[in-house]
């Protein structure tokens, strides 16, 4: 998509406003976006991914792979560094133990730092424990949803439902 | 001294740690989000649990959800989409909390005028008390975790909104916007963007969140706001002495107190002139209060938000004439 304000540059800015009563939205180009005062946060992960991928071509040249590869994705929520890459959004907590340090060098160059100091949560980070609770309640969920069709004889809805609640168990183990 | 700042608003990005952040959610999974969050708001133990409304977006109408925007309580952002969101408002619509914008919650202080310290007190006592019934995603290294890194750390984003007429007229502003990102500071038109925003309202905040602590920040940008608004005044001493600008805001109040039918642009750049006047003291019969409430209740939305039936922009200007010369005369 073109930038709607320019019509040159190609559009990676989406923004949402309202103005006289209507609510809008609109695509623009970073440099557009920047002029009408929207600082784009995107093109910092696009040079990112542009240097990661420089180093991933060095490494043919002798250098080290780097650690991660494009293809590692989140276990949580499957998010993959093509995808914050690609939205400038994480999936979830866990992402930032995956990805964390792969994004250091843009986080520092939005905050010019990388070490929070500030107020400090009573509670600490989420592990992949706490949120690998959520299948399991799925779970539940989907055995309560079967024993609810078969008791009102809906055959084929619980045949689905048996083949969805084996997959997931046979993931877990 | 701080006339020239309308409004104080300071909010906190905050998500919960067993759920993936909503852009990873569907509706049911934001549903839950929700509920947990207006559960823990109802049961937290304060006396201010009473005084929040949960309000499901999707039950508004659109003049409702555009009317909130208008009186900055959501972001644009947040009304764009109802599915799962909810807004937590205080009945003084001092307080609200978005769930399932951008992050799982944005909590939001707002005051009249030149308010950051206490705006965040407020924002930090209720954020403490919801850290003890909900398990936010928190980093020991980056902080709060928020779905967009460009609020890790604090998640915090604290603004004011500033009337700065004369700075606009000489044309200072572009100069001063790229001296502020170097000091870790933004600052927009509320409303339009570019070099001249309607009305010269504009609302600086900081960009910063990682490495500086809440107090640092706050700290921050109320020195730059002071001294933004010294040089308003210093450059609005200079303007009013010249009578072309009297004669523009004398001539702004007279179309504002007679005119039997105006748009809200219009109505907005008038108000401005009215407003600059009551700053710089050559109308005194005015107070600025009057002016702001003015500016906010006869916004598109907000004007037909109580009203049964729909009204056509016609006869919408010829509502917001009327009320505008009724407050004024």
């Amino acid at each position: 998509m073109k930038c709607q304000k320019c019509g040159k540059n190609n559009a990676d800015t989406h923004v949402k406003r309202v103005i006289n009563g209507e609510f809008e939205e609109y695509h623009l180009c970073s440099e557009c976006a920047k002029d009408m005062g929207y600082s784009n946060m995107f093109s910092d992960f696009a040079n990112d991914f542009a240097s990661d991928f420089n180093s991933l071509l060095g490494s043919f040249f002798g250098n080290a792979l780097p650690a991660r590869t494009q293809a590692t994705r989140c276990e949580v929520c499957n998010t993959g560094y093509a995808d914050i890459v690609r939205t400038g959004m994480m999936g979830c907590a866990n992402c930032y133990k995956i990805f964390g340090e792969q994004l250091l060098p843009t986080i520092r160059r939005v905050h010019g730092n990388t070490v929070h100091c500030g107020k400090k949560s009573q509670k600490g980070i989420a592990t992949v424990e706490d949120i690998k609770d959520k299948p399991k309640d799925k779970l539940k969920e989907l055995k309560a949803q079967l024993e609810k069709a078969i008791k009102e004889q809906e055959f084929e809805k619980a045949a689905e439902l048996r083949d969805k609640i084996k997959e997931m168990e046979a993931n877990n183990e | 001294m701080s006339n020239s700042v309308m409004l104080t608003r300071v909010r906190l990005a905050r998500n919960l740690k067993k759920y993936p952040f909503p852009c990873r959610l569907n509706t049911a999974g934001k549903n839950q989000v929700a509920k947990e969050i207006v559960d823990a708001i109802k049961n937290c133990n304060s006396p201010v649990a009473k005084e929040f409304e949960a309000i499901e977006v999707r039950n508004l109408s659109e003049a409702q959800r555009i009317a909130l925007v208008e009186k900055h309580l959501v972001s644009p952002e947040f009304i764009s989409d109802s599915n799962g969101r909810v807004l937590v408002l205080s009945k003084d619509q001092t307080i609200s909390i978005m769930i399932n914008e951008e992050d799982h919650l944005r909590l939001q202080v707002i005051y009249k005028g030149f308010e950051l310290d206490k705006a965040y007190d407020t924002a930090d006592k209720l954020d403490t008390l919801l850290d003890e019934v909900l398990d936010f995603a928190f980093d020991e290294k980056l902080g709060y975790l928020t779905q967009c890194p460009t609020n890790l750390g604090t998640g915090m984003r604290a603004s004011v909104m500033l009337h700065l007429p004369a700075l606009q007229k000489s044309r200072a502003i572009s100069r001063i916007s790229g001296n502020l990102q170097k000091l870790g500071l933004t600052i927009r038109g509320t409303y339009g963007e570019g070099t001249e925003p309607k009305g010269a309202m504009y609302q600086l905040s900081n960009q910063i969140t990682l490495g500086i602590s809440e107090k640092a920040a706050i700290e921050n940008l109320k020195n730059i706001t002071n001294q933004l608004v010294a040089q308003e005044l210093q450059a609005q001493e200079r303007m009013i002495k010249n009578i072309e600008t009297q004669d523009v805001i004398f001539r702004s109040l007279g179309v504002l107190k007679y005119a039997k039918t105006i748009s809200c642009d219009e109505a907005v750049k008038l108000l401005s002139e009215v407003r600059f006047g009551i700053e710089s003291k050559v109308i005194k019969d005015i107070d600025l209060d009057t002016v702001d409430k003015l500016i906010s209740d006869i916004q598109p939305a907000t004007i037909m938000e109580n009203k049964k039936e729909k009204i056509s922009p016609h006869d919408r200007d010829i509502l917001r004439a009327g009320i505008i010369s009724e407050r004024l005369n």
